[in-house]
């Protein structure tokens, strides 16, 4: 590991292996940096060790990940894991942490290619033992091999919901319900954008296939559902909702031991923020995106951005954005001249115009549902201080104007994920309040350090 | 005139006296900035501190002593009013000395500050023996300390929090969002143009942190703001271990442990630096060993309002009276000042000898 | 509750979890092993203790804090089993620990 690299990319998903494997390529002196132990990122976890009878639930797309591992292992970019980014700022210093000793990395050019989370889904009794994301199911067949056994519920909405629904049918788990939580979208709305959507039709063809050997497994599924909540002690014991079908309105319990909840992905903004990129509110997306241009160039002008982090594109756009940035960072470090980076990227771009032709409809067919983006006030926000959204809107409506006053006053955002499960509906409960727009509202301001950093470490720089 | 008082400023130290001005039932209005505004208020440290303030300088060494005095008062009046807890504690405060020389000045100081309080300053000075019954994890580096009984701390936050809502419970007017374009006075009164549009009052106080000086300006005050960055940082939760509230190391109601702080001049830049996090996480260490395995959750920088001499400035203009400027860096310590004595002297019925020593004009260079 | 899917033969490690012990599969984190061995909770909360099991199994919401040879507040979901390993549930607030 050396101080200084040409280009340091951040983020070792599908975005981050493909720049720097193509990087590498282009002649750049590049380092991948990743906090975890082997390359993948969350949608391509554990690749390369995963056994083959999980690979055969998890489908093979996943299988496209070993690719880019191989053509990143084969590229000659230097690969450095186990390494959390734990600072960075606008003077673009990077603080990794590698076998519990910082080091600070510099850079000509910066790729940050983070990735994406879920987005929170709170409802009452979230925070109960046994409820987790549909992202940690996928984690644990992963990175584990392991399922849910005794009873389980996925509520929610998204393709990762349908997907992990199949993957759990392959591998034989039972599903005692899914609970669809998706508002249901007007056909004048997704009409159109089916149209658009086309030219990525095998990507819709899978959906229609994960729907339908859902239908046929027999799994109860329910639409148009309202106050979903989950009830326990110690842990989850049932969750209750009500249907909603005209007039008749039903009361449904359903016991179970898992939960599974997924409210789509929303980007990870907080690297962009730290070094000082310019963000702007998606309002079909219901996101933060990071302001670029096609070539990946953020408004700082040493940081490229590159795949979910950026805004939601999926796996195989963000490899295609993570090859364009690539080009434009040679480019910019003169490894390669204007004539070779266009023609270079000409397929790429098509490729990724293909790939973004899906979007639009997918975010038509799949819009977060606005009951978890404002809860009701006994709904808990913040799980690490224990914040309660009632709590968030009294502090708006005695005077707090902003998130970061809203953290001030009730230490909402202030535990250790550092408002990474609250942020996004703190915002939103802000700008329901008082009427504001979220471009008025903003967003928690991020500090380091980004990652967990012990004061001996950090004493020892 | 819409208001009695116009108050510019939201913080710690503009909603005291706010809130003083309205506890007296007069009709006040606060002007506040935005979620993003500097806000010394956010990077304090919630000392509530006596011990050497003031030993260069006898005015501010009473006026320290007396505002400590009225804080007790304080909190069970806002206590009574809001219903909030803002974890006061009146624990007494340690400064540790690291060696001989540090030792030799900081007696000097304590003294010194006793003289100029007429001896109702109390302090003591701890050998490392003595410092090691009362903090047992402080280390060998530590030489002794000089202890005050009348030194406490508090959440910072929690008391601005109050402060507000005795605001409200006192019928205070509050703006949030505001950028201030110009102040007028005319009419006999004053008229400020702001993002709310214009509100008038008899009488303003300008409260609001860096922006002073441009504020002060429009009202024929010269307020010298002095812009000091310090870093602070914050820890996981810890189980209770420390009892004493020290200058760089102070353990929160929450249990979190807050390790401070750095004096920088940088300009208006409220961000981080790793050289500092290193020497705060350093120092912090090197007094308390066993805080090297502990997680760091938070770093943050913020802008202190300084004046020339670290002194405050309460400042009545000449040339348009009823226009008054407060500035000061200890926004906690001397809130029930501000709340008290300071809002009555605002206000024209509180005689106070003491601040005339506190004016701006102290830092004329010229003389007549 | 949590059930492997492919069959035993990869390595193992034995782990002591609150006391007692459990054989895992090597390379597994932390919080994907007790989800295996079926522990009620990782940690009470410091605010309420409430009792918590991993939520995200990502790192970022910092719930599946657990004691990891004796270090307090670690991330299970960031830390891979190893042998011998002591896993303890991390009870509200961490200690100061002492030195040993």
């Amino acid at each position: 590991m050396k101080n200084h690299y040409e280009l340091l990319v951040i983020g070792a998903g599908p975005a981050g292996l493909a720049a720097a494997a193509e990087a590498a390529r282009l002649g750049t002196d590049v380092a991948l940096v990743d906090e975890q132990k082997a390359p993948g990122g969350q949608i391509y976890r554990n690749v390369g060790a995963a056994g083959d009878r999980v690979k055969d639930y998890l489908g093979k797309d996943y299988l496209r990940g070993k690719r880019l591992v191989d053509e990143l292992l084969q590229s000659g970019a230097t690969y450095i894991n186990n390494a959390p980014v734990w600072y960075l700022d606008d003077r673009l210093e990077t603080g990794i942490l590698v076998d519990g000793a910082s080091h600070f990395i510099s850079a000509d050019r910066l790729l940050l290619a983070s990735g994406a989370q879920e987005r929170p889904m709170p409802l009452p009794g979230w925070q109960l033992p046994g409820v987790m994301t549909a992202g940690a199911g996928q984690i644990l067949l992963k990175s584990a091999a392991m399922v849910p056994t005794g009873r389980l519920v996925l509520a929610g909405g998204g393709p990762l919901l349908l997907l992990i629904a199949w993957q759990y049918l392959q591998a034989g788990v039972k599903i005692e319900a899914i609970i669809d939580t998706t508002p249901v979208a007007s056909l004048l709305q997704i009409l159109p954008r089916l149209a658009r959507a086309l030219p990525a039709f095998d990507y819709l063809l899978k959906g229609l296939s994960f729907m339908l050997a859902i239908k046929k497994a027999g799994i109860p599924m329910y639409k148009a559902i309202d106050n979903l909540r989950v009830e326990g002690r110690e842990s989850i014991e049932s969750i209750h909702f009500s249907t909603v079908r005209g007039k008749s309105r039903a009361e449904i319990s359903i016991e179970t031991d898992t939960l599974l909840l997924h409210q789509g992905v929303i980007p990870n903004i907080r690297l962009p923020l730290a070094a000082g990129c310019k963000v702007d509110w998606d309002a079909q997306q219901q996101s933060w995106k990071v302001a670029k241009d096609i070539w990946g160039q953020s408004s700082v002008s040493r940081v490229l951005v590159a795949g979910d982090c950026a805004g939601i594109v999926g796996a195989r756009a963000s490899e295609l954005q993570g090859r364009l940035c690539a080009l434009e960072s040679a480019h910019q470090l003169q490894k390669i001249d204007m004539e070779q980076r266009d023609r270079v990227a000409k397929g790429i771009k098509s490729s990724l115009q293909r790939q973004l032709s899906i979007r639009p409809f997918l975010d038509a067919l799949y819009a977060p549902s606005k009951a978890y983006q404002l809860p009701h006030d006994e709904t808990l926000v913040c799980r690490c201080e224990e914040v309660y959204a009632g709590q968030i809107r009294k502090a708006v409506r005695m005077g707090c104007v902003g998130p970061n006053q809203v953290k001030a006053f009730t230490r909402c955002g202030m535990g250790p994920c550092q408002g990474c499960l609250c942020g996004s509906t703190v915002s939103a409960l802000v700008a329901d309040e008082t009427g504001a727009s979220m471009e008025q509202v903003g967003y928690f301001r991020v500090r380091p350090p980004l990652k967990p950093i012990t004061l001996g470490e950090l004493a020892d720089t | 005139m819409e208001y009695d008082f116009i108050v510019v400023g939201g913080g710690l130290v503009g909603s005291s006296i706010a809130y003083g001005l309205a506890r007296q039932n007069y009709k006040v209005a606060v002007l506040d900035g935005g979620d993003r505004s500097f806000r010394a208020s956010r990077g304090n440290f919630g000392l509530v501190w006596v011990q050497g303030k003031g030993a260069d300088f006898a005015p501010y060494a009473q006026w320290t002593g007396q505002a400590a005095g009225l804080w007790p008062e304080l909190v069970a009046e806002l206590a009574n009013k809001t219903g909030l807890g803002i974890d006061y504690q009146r624990s007494g405060g340690m400064h540790f000395c690291l060696d001989e020389a540090e030792w030799d000045e900081r007696v000097q100081e304590m003294e010194q500050v006793r003289e100029h309080t007429n001896g109702s300053f109390e302090y003591e000075m701890l050998n490392h023996a003595q410092l090691k019954k009362q903090i047992p994890q402080i280390s060998s580096a530590v030489l002794g300390a000089s202890y005050s009984p009348q030194d406490g701390h508090v959440n910072p936050l929690y008391l601005l929090q109050s402060l507000q809502q005795g605001m409200d419970y006192h019928q205070v007017d509050y703006f949030p969002g505001q950028a201030i374009d110009r102040i007028e006075a005319k009419q006999g009164g004053f008229f400020a143009h702001s993002t709310q549009g214009i509100l008038s009052a008899e009488k303003i106080a300008i409260c609001a942190g860096l922006n002073n000086r441009r504020l002060g300006e429009m009202l024929g005050m010269d307020i010298p703001v002095v812009v000091d960055r310090g870093q602070i940082m914050i820890t996981e939760r810890l189980q209770p271990f420390l009892n004493f509230p020290t200058l760089h190391v102070r353990q929160t109601a929450e249990g979190t442990v807050q390790i401070g702080y750095s004096h920088e001049d940088v300009g208006l830049d409220d961000g981080s630096s790793p050289s500092v996090l290193k020497k705060l996480a350093s120092r912090a260490v090197s007094m308390f060993p066993l805080l090297a395995r502990v997680g760091l959750v938070r770093a943050w920088g913020a802008l202190r309002v300084m004046t020339p001499d670290h002194n405050p400035i309460y400042q009545q203009s000449a040339n348009c009276p009823g226009a008054f400027t407060v500035t000061c860096h200890s926004g906690v310590t001397l809130a029930a000042m501000h709340a008290g004595p300071v809002a009555g002297w605002i206000a024209g019925n509180c005689e106070l000898d003491l601040i005339n020593h506190f004016s701006a004009d102290r830092f004329d260079v010229s003389t007549d | 509750m949590f059930r492997l899917i492919e069959d035993a033969g990869t390595d193992t490690v034995t782990v002591c979890i609150e006391d007692r012990e459990y054989d895992v599969p090597a390379g597994i984190s932390v919080a994907a092993a007790v989800l295996l061995c079926g522990v009620s909770k990782v940690r009470n909360t410091p605010v309420s203790g409430s009792p918590r099991l991993p939520y995200c199994m990502m790192g970022i919401c910092f719930d599946c804090l657990m004691s990891i040879d004796g270090v307090p507040n670690q991330q299970a979901c960031q830390v891979e089993v190893a042998q011998n390993m002591t896993i303890e549930y991390q009870q509200g607030a961490a200690e100061l620990q002492q030195q040993g």
